[in-house]
């Protein structure tokens, strides 16, 4: 494995075909030398502050705590970044990047729609064309972003391969860059394909875990004992776990979408359930029977709804740095409306995920501790179907 | 014994014609009449597809001929005794080269090991992963030199500086893949093959098949002029697609028509 890169442990590398090896290397001859560019950083921490609305709030969500009775709960509010989701941080990185790399042309998978949004928002806002991949299901669960897609300038293609949800999406858009590669770059929405985007994304979703560092040493004056996020691909996670890997009193979980239950074949828990494979690009973990077929997975999150998980995350795991649990629909769905009803705040049903974790564990921490919980996005989107999973029929 | 020797030979013989198919679709025992009628038709080395559930390098047509097997209950096991009956059969054994085509995790998931030494056992001659390049082969090389199979390298309109390294290492031949994007049928195939094909020649004696795109006759008769094989595969899933059990006699009738035309390059 001596010439293989982007390892974590065992897991990444590059498993991607000959077509598109010279596109990866060229990516990451570009992002190492723009990442240390003082101009590339200037102009990318302009857009976030101006643009995207950085730094998000940490913020005491006071009313859980009381409730919870455990430990004292901060929310870092990723929904309210430009777009409602923290997926904007990696798109205006990444765009930034296509840009100075002469690119003009931006395609990206999308599950929820979120980072489809994002991508197509900054397309808009850099003059790029925009043509985003989206599972033919996940465009009837998410119809308002694909209308945003639209409304942005971008064009959704809908895919009915496969299982027509996020896999089948990452597919496309692969086969896509494959026949267009001069004009276009491929803004992966996660930690994951192969190198170097799992670094990439990670470092542009670190500005997470940076901001959440200072805020609470502001507020405290002191780290947090946990903190936590939902994990599909696992970018907001990877972002919220970075500047904390080195502190290793600082507890990091990561809350995995269980659809029906980790019992059940329609769960989309990788670490749950999942085994060591090559997919997308990546050596990872994932969902898959024992020929090696990538099981058809589910959750009622599309934004969760993916066989994988990033090859960080996996070595995470290997090490036991951070912890992985399984969180079902019934118990999101939950936490979705205890949040909106508790703190008024409609979080993402992804980021509800990490709520209902949150709201498991909390009576075995003290009132002394500290838990930072990311709400990686908004849940305005999510009010259609959850209706839907409550019995009630609402229109758009 | 050294699976992959067998593969030289087929090249020794003159311009040599690679016809791809997927195991089981419609079903395994249609798979092996294929595989006889185009032995019978003139096919020199065959590539057997084993399915995979997300096949990225792959355009619609193989997708669905994917799809088709994997929704039959194919799977690499009865695969593998599909090959071995093809083999070991008591009248008439079949003798040409085989070359399994799938993808990396298919291979992984089932054991690298286990799986590369099956192949050696039953007669596989050589394996290709479309999704493993030169920079992650390690893993799967080493196995492979073991057991004699050879691992095919495969080298893309793109690969432009990649190309001369990747020709020094290559086994068996190399898969020069026509143009950019996934397989399926193309009208034109891109035209900067023949300095792709002379770079490859000035960094290694191993032979180079084309693939990706060729459909015709007369695109097989232009590429072997510039090529040692042709390599065609959606052209005939197609066939598959339409005639289903039936496809034996049309899928020959087809192999015969493009060997013929690459007969005399």
């Amino acid at each position: 494995m001596s010439n293989s890169k982007g390892r974590f442990g065992v897991h990444g590398g590059q498993y991607i075909p000959e077509t598109l090896m010279n596109a990866v290397i060229e990516l990451e001859e570009a992002y190492n030398h723009y990442k240390d560019d003082p101009g590339f950083n200037q102009e990318l921490t302009t857009l976030f502050n101006e643009y995207a609305g950085r730094p998000s709030r940490l913020y005491y969500a006071e009313k859980m705590t009381r409730d919870l009775n455990g430990p004292k709960f901060y929310l870092k509010r990723e929904d309210l970044n430009h777009t409602g989701s923290h997926k904007i941080n990696n798109v205006l990185g990444q765009a930034l990047l296509a840009k100075k790399m002469g690119k003009t042309r931006l395609i990206a998978e999308t599950g929820a729609g979120q980072h489809g949004v994002a991508t197509a928002t900054a397309a808009a806002l850099l003059g790029m064309e925009c043509v985003v991949f989206m599972g033919e299901e996940d465009t009837i669960r998410q119809a308002l972003n694909v209308y945003r897609m639209r409304l942005l300038g971008s064009q959704v293609i809908p895919v009915k391969t496969g299982t027509a949800t996020l896999k089948d999406a990452v597919s496309e858009a692969m086969r896509e860059w494959t026949s267009r590669i001069d004009d276009t770059h491929y803004c992966l929405g996660s930690v994951m394909g192969p190198h170097p985007f799992p670094t990439i994304v990670r470092d542009f979703q670190s500005v997470i875990s940076r901001e959440i560092k200072q805020q609470v040493m502001e507020k405290e004056g002191r780290l947090p004992d946990v903190v936590m996020a939902c994990v599909g691909g696992g970018s907001n996670a990877m972002g919220t776990f970075y500047h904390f890997i080195e502190d290793k009193d600082v507890e990091l979980i990561g809350c995995e979408a269980a659809g029906r239950g980790i019992d059940t074949f329609e769960t989309a828990a990788t670490i749950s359930t999942g085994r060591l494979g090559i997919f997308h690009g990546m050596k990872s973990y994932f969902c898959q029977d024992k020929y090696g077929q990538i099981a058809p997975v589910y959750s009622i999150s599309a934004g969760l709804d993916y066989p994988g998980i990033g090859p960080e995350h996996a070595w995470l795991h290997d090490t036991g740095r951070a912890k992985y649990v399984p969180v079902t629909d019934d118990e999101a769905v939950d936490a979705f409306e205890y949040l909106s009803r508790t703190e008024g705040i409609i979080p993402a049903i992804e980021s509800a995920h990490a709520i209902a974790h949150a709201m498991k564990i909390a009576p075995t921490y003290s009132k002394e501790q500290i838990i930072v919980i990311t709400i990686s996005g908004r849940g305005d989107k999510d009010c259609a179907s959850i209706a839907r999973y409550r019995g009630e029929d609402i229109h758009e | 014994m050294n699976n992959a020797n067998q593969i030289k030979d087929a090249f020794a013989k003159g311009k040599t014609f690679i016809p791809f198919i997927t195991c089981g679709d419609p079903d395994l025992e249609t798979t092996k009449k294929i595989v006889r009628s185009m032995a019978a038709n003139g096919a020199d080395l065959i590539e057997l597809g084993i399915p995979f559930s997300d096949p990225t390098a792959e355009g619609p047509v193989i997708q669905g001929a994917n799809l088709r097997a994997l929704n039959g209950g194919v799977t690499t096991d009865k695969i593998f005794n599909m090959v071995r009956e093809l083999r070991e059969d008591a009248c008439a054994p079949l003798e040409l080269p085989m070359l399994f085509m799938t993808y990396a995790n298919v291979v992984f998931s089932y054991d690298a090991e286990k799986f590369i030494r099956t192949c050696s056992e039953i007669g596989i001659n050589g394996l290709i992963l479309p999704d493993l390049p030169f920079e992650e082969k390690g893993e799967f090389e080493d196995i492979c030199q073991k057991y004699g199979v050879a691992l095919i390298s495969l080298i893309a309109p793109t690969s432009a500086n990649r190309a001369a390294m990747i020709a020094r290492k290559a086994q068996g031949f190399i898969y020069i893949v026509s143009s950019l994007g996934v397989t399926g049928v193309r009208n034109e195939i891109s035209t900067g093959i023949s300095s792709l094909v002379k770079l490859v020649r000035e960094n290694t004696s191993v032979p180079c098949a084309v693939g990706f795109g060729i459909s015709t006759p007369a695109q097989a008769a232009a590429m072997a002029e510039i090529t040692d094989g042709i390599i065609v595969g959606s052209a005939i899933i197609k066939l598959i697609e339409k005639y289903g059990r039936d496809s034996a006699a049309p899928v020959g009738e087809y192999v015969k028509s493009m060997k013929d035309a690459i007969l005399n390059i």
